[in-house]
């Protein structure tokens, strides 16, 4: 009786993540086909990631992607650390609520509502749309995720680490560089992943502000994708879903580590 | 303390922190207030929202978005909750979690264009529904494949808030329920579902705002059939060009916005720990 109910809960999980995972395995699937359409796979080859590769505005495109995604995640992890320190070092209630909240308003607007305000924000100050309003914008919504996950590693971080670092003589940024970025690097590394995936993973912000001359790989397959199939395509989400896996596998390890070093760490001190 | 002060008066890393709040928060929010006063050749008006208010197309418009949200939201809850709920039951809830959490990290315009593929006239979907013998129908630019592929693409943001708060539920509360005598009902009833309220709220919240604005569903998916309040957004902005309608509309979506997270945070305080994991 009770293994059978356990085996249909299995059941359930299981048939979410099949729905979950199927598209994404068909699209990839079919990157393979000889065919040209996403109907009847008719045998293996390996000429639309060829196609790809030999596409190169395609990779072009490619690495302009990746060129704003590093960027705006390194500078939006910078910005937000700082941002995340200086929110828990305000000691007024009222102004660290407030902080807090228009902090999350980002993370809450509608895409399209980021991305129309914006559009009007860059016009109005005459910033030319291309490669640096898509950067900006990107830096700008990344922000806010990087304080949420920076925020509970300062705030669990203990005044008498910074007393005695204090006591012992050190300055403000031997305090900063030596004893609370290292704290809070989890924190900081964490923020970095979701950055990095948000800016990846953005289309329509991005789609607000990109003017004409440039594009980014979402902006790009929306295009394509509104004329119809086009293996190509699926050929790029085979690559970008092996983008995608080092990422969480690579995220998912940092984290391994981190915890496993702190909990180390404070075995070691404890003994 | 005076070196806590110390600290505190050495602010000059929060400044870039403060500039981004000023530049990308107030200012493009206040920018798009004001550019709802102006009309298409930038004069000054309040006849965008005279217009919005009184024009059937975009009332209704607005009530389809609203709708359309609605139903995408209940899909995605209906299927998340036991979801969440089964996953905590599991030996590895945290790698069944990354799981269900991977596909996020998938293009959202690729997912969308793989459904392209799955809806199409002789797609995948309809081999299966012409092989079990109902035979092909019309699928991609419907209604239900725009609902359909939405809930598909929010699931797991409804997973991970409902499982957060099921997973801080104590399991003495559901055995003290069972030892009173109730059955599995009346303990999902009266018992495990309000305390994980929290969690569905969040959970509502991080589907419900997104559906009322995802217009490359729309255009891709639903082929224009539902206009969403995003759909019609772009459209003012980068089509008609007439951007004082289209702030107009913004205006109205962030008033959305405000009403459904007041609603979904409403009494916070009242269910003791909040929505952060």
């Amino acid at each position: 009786m009770k293994t059978r109910t356990f085996k249909w809960r299995n059941l359930y999980l299981w048939l979410v993540f099949i729905v979950l995972y199927a598209p994404i395995i068909f699209l990839i699937v079919y990157s393979f086909s000889k065919g040209t359409t996403m109907n009847n796979f008719h045998g293996f080859t390996w000429s639309h990631y060829q196609d790809l590769f030999a596409d190169s505005r395609l990779i072009a495109i490619f690495l302009d992607t990746l060129l704003i995604a590093l960027l705006s995640s390194i500078i939006a992890t910078i910005i937000g650390a700082f941002g995340a320190l200086g929110i828990s070092n305000t000691t007024r209630p009222l102004t660290k609520n407030t902080l807090l909240s228009l902090n999350n308003i980002l993370m809450v607007s509608p895409d399209v509502i980021i991305g129309a305000s914006f559009l009007i924000f860059f016009t109005a100050l005459k910033i030319p749309l291309g490669f640096g309003s898509v950067l900006l914008s990107h830096i700008a919504f990344s922000i806010p995720i990087v304080v949420l996950m920076v925020l509970p590693k300062v705030q669990e971080m203990s005044t008498s680490l910074l007393d005695a670092a204090a006591d012992l003589g050190a300055n403000n940024w031997q305090l900063l560089s030596q004893v609370v970025v290292p704290y809070i690097m989890p924190g900081i590394f964490s923020g970095f992943f979701m950055a990095l995936t948000y800016s990846l993973d953005d289309f329509a912000v991005t789609f607000f502000v990109t003017g004409n001359g440039f594009t980014t790989l979402s902006v790009e397959i929306y295009s394509r994708a509104r004329q119809g199939i086009n293996l190509e395509i699926n050929a790029l989400s085979g690559l970008m879903f092996l983008m995608a896996l080092i990422l969480v596998i690579g995220y998912y390890f940092i984290n391994q580590y981190s915890s496993r070093h702190r909990h180390a760490a404070v075995r070691g001190r404890r003994s | 303390m005076q070196r806590k002060q110390r600290l505190s008066r050495n602010t000059a890393y929060f400044v870039p922190y403060i500039l981004w709040i000023l530049l990308f928060v107030i200012a493009p929010v206040l920018l798009l207030i004001y550019q709802s006063f102006f009309n298409i050749d930038g004069q000054f008006t309040f006849d965008n929202y005279v217009t919005y208010f009184s024009s059937s197309t975009y009332l209704m418009m607005t009530v389809n978005s609203v709708w359309y949200a609605f139903l995408i939201t209940l899909a995605t809850l209906l299927i998340s909750y036991p979801t969440a709920y089964l996953l905590n039951e599991t030996k590895h809830p945290q790698l069944w979690l990354l799981l269900i959490i991977m596909p996020t990290w998938i293009n959202l315009l690729l997912k969308a264009y793989a459904f392209i593929g799955i809806f199409s006239q002789a797609g995948i979907a309809n081999q299966f529904l012409s092989f079990i013998g109902i035979g092909p129908k019309q699928l991609l630019f419907t209604n239900f494949s725009f609902v359909f592929v939405a809930a598909y693409i929010q699931i797991p943001f409804m997973v991970l808030p409902i499982y957060n708060s099921i997973s801080e539920l104590k399991p003495s509360y559901v055995n003290a329920s069972r030892d009173l005598g109730a059955t599995n009902w009346q303990t999902f009833s009266r018992v495990i579902f309000p305390l994980t309220m929290p969690g569905v709220k969040a959970g509502i919240q991080a589907v419900f705002i997104p559906s009322l604005s995802l217009f490359m569903l729309t255009r891709l998916i639903g082929g224009n059939k539902v206009i969403t309040l995003g759909t019609a957004i772009e459209e003012h902005f980068l089509t008609t060009m007439n951007w004082g309608m289209g702030s107009t509309i913004g205006v109205v979506l962030i008033i959305a916005m405000v009403i459904i997270m007041w609603l979904t945070n409403g009494n916070k305080r009242r269910s003791g720990k909040g929505l952060t994991k």
